[in-house]
């Protein structure tokens, strides 16, 4: 098999308190640097994960335990302090419902932008864009302006743009939550038709029953550690326990 | 499958710069299109206000200064600026442009952070948009700037027509990297956008917008005048009225000396040195926009 995601012994550390102000940094200089400037901590220490292409991975763990801290590194939004991430082909993530809307366009112009930002072409939205209005049921709605919209509609929307832009890679942390029970049913089709394609899935959801349907294999995080890493239901069995 | 099995393995959020824009410039095309929808979103003048605000800054400056202080010529005052109010506004519409890009470049990467935060792009685009944003509104500027020109009997040659672009390609470089230097700075302190504020307050008396230079040489001296001179927008404000206010007098008007064999180069030579060092900055301090913001 390939690897579509190596992520080889990554650490990363953040601040539980920012210094926001020159002032501060200027005073803390001119005192000699006594203390620290910020207090920190790990919120992911020595992880090491490697996915193969056509893998379905649920990521699990507690809330804070650095769920999605791990996907915004495979996705590139944040760099590790040490450790490399590497990944093969595009990698489209849809880290929260509606992130790259803006509410004061259209459901049109947030399709084209969107769509952009997830670096899809010109051409390639074009041609999707009745496929991505259909598959959302927007329907007639599709030139209001998106701060009108329901969440269940931003997530349909932001859901259907997601699923076209056609990755290689496709990371979704925690957004199946606010669709009703007819559209989230769609959307897990999607998602399993997805991976029947071959294409590489890694699933954040506090939803121990639907990543058990969609994922074969399953991450456990805890305090940015992996805990466990095996088939879905063994994961599944030890977070219930 | 093919397609997953030839491509590389590659590292994730490692941009290329400014050279990433390139491939985006779709995405840049509808950042910048967003950001003009929105701004005149429910307002009744809508684009038009591009036209009143310069418009009304430029009569309070016009009476003001050209009339209250006697920088306009006229018959009781032959030592003024003939035709002042071209002069004024052909360097009003250069540091508003310089202003309003510079003043949002620097705000962009916060205000676009929950973008940033949550899905990786060119970050570089924010910045640039901002610009480019700035350059829409400055054409119809631009346009009023040229009627006010016909009026006052323009003939330009093909040099002062150079001159002009010069002098904005000079600008909006500066504009850019300044934007990058600051916007980035902004993230992690956040008086980066107060020092932006101060530094246009001095930029628009730095530079003689208001006033001819040659008051400043008699009083500054030749050292001192080079480093004034030096400043780029100094010399896009001069092109600027090489291009539009000189073919509006009768030429006798005394030029800064050495503008297009000196001062030119060197005001090109400024800006991409700060483009360069604001992308530097920039591409240091993006790794950890995400977790800042
Ligand atoms: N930018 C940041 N700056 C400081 N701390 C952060 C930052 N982002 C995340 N953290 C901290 O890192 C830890 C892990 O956060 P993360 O969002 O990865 O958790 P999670 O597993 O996704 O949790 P949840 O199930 O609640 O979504 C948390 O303690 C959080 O407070
Ligand atoms: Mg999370």
């Amino acid at each position: 098999m390939v690897t579509a995601i190596e992520v080889s012994d990554i650490s990363k550390q953040f601040v539980l308190r920012h210094t926001r102000s020159l002032k501060e940094a200027v005073v803390w200089l001119a005192k000699g640097r006594k203390g620290d400037l910020s207090e920190k901590f790990h919120a992911l220490k020595n992880v090491s994960v490697e996915i193969d292409a056509g893998e379905t991975v649920a990521l699990l763990g507690l809330n804070g335990s650095g769920k999605s801290t791990l996907l915004k590194h495979i996705s590139g939004v944040m760099l590790p302090d040490t450790g490399t991430v590497k990944t093969r082909g595009r990698v489209a993530g849809l880290i929260e419902v509606g992130a790259g809307f803006h509410p004061d366009l259209s459901g049109r112009d947030n399709v084209f932008l969107n769509g952009a930002i997830l670096g899809m072409t010109e051409q390639q939205i074009n041609d999707k864009f009745d496929d991505i209005v259909e598959f959302s049921e927007i329907g007639q709605f599709i030139d209001t302006e998106v701060k009108f919209y329901s969440s269940g509609m931003y997530l349909r929307l932001a859901f259907s743009v997601a699923v076209h832009t056609d990755p290689e890679v496709f990371l979704i942390d925690e957004i199946l939550a606010v669709g009703d029970e007819p559209f989230q049913r769609k959307c897990i089709d999607k998602i399993q038709e997805l991976a029947r394609d071959g294409k590489t899935l890694v699933v954040v959801s506090h939803d121990l029953d639907l990543v058990s349907r969609i994922c074969d294999r399953g991450i456990l995080m805890e305090h940015g550690n992996v805990k466990f890493d095996g088939p879905i239901h063994e994961a599944v069995s030890i977070l219930r326990a | 499958m093919s397609v997953i099995s030839t491509s590389e393995l590659t590292t994730p959020g490692l941009g290329g710069g400014l050279r990433d824009l390139k491939q985006s410039s779709f995405l840049l095309k509808l950042l910048v299109r967003k950001e003009l929808k929105v701004r005149y979103r429910g307002s009744v003048l809508g684009l038009l206000w591009s036209y009143v605000k310069p418009g009304v800054q430029f009569i309070v400056f016009y009476v003001a200064l050209g009339i209250f202080l006697g920088l306009e010529r006229s018959p009781k005052n032959p030592d003024g600026l003939a035709n002042y109010a071209v002069y004024l506004f052909s360097g009003i519409v250069l540091i508003n442009f310089f202003s309003e890009a510079l003043g949002n470049a620097a705000r962009s990467i916060v205000m676009n952070g929950n973008l940033i935060k949550k899905i990786y792009l060119p970050r570089e685009l924010f910045p640039v948009a901002s610009v480019w944003v700035s350059a829409v509104h400055f054409f119809p500027q631009l346009v009023v700037l040229v009627g006010g020109c016909v009026l006052a009997g323009w003939h330009p040659n093909p040099l002062q027509l150079l001159a002009a672009v010069a002098g904005f390609v000079i600008v909006a470089l500066l504009a850019t990297g300044l934007g990058l230097l600051f916007g980035s700075a902004n993230v992690y302190f956040r008086d980066s956008e107060n020092l932006v504020d101060m530094l246009l307050m001095i930029a628009t008396w730095a530079s003689p917008v208001m006033y001819a230079w040659s008051m400043v040489e008699q009083k500054l001296g030749t050292a001192a005048f080079a480093v004034y001179q030096a400043n780029p927008i100094t010399i896009g404000v001069e092109l600027f009225h090489y291009a539009f206010w000189f073919p509006t007098t009768d030429g006798s008007a005394a030029m800064p000396p050495n503008l297009f064999s000196l001062w030119l180069p060197v005001g090109l030579v400024v800006a991409v040195v700060i483009l360069l060092l604001g992308q530097y900055t920039f591409r240091r301090l993006e790794g950890r926009f995400a977790q800042e913001l």
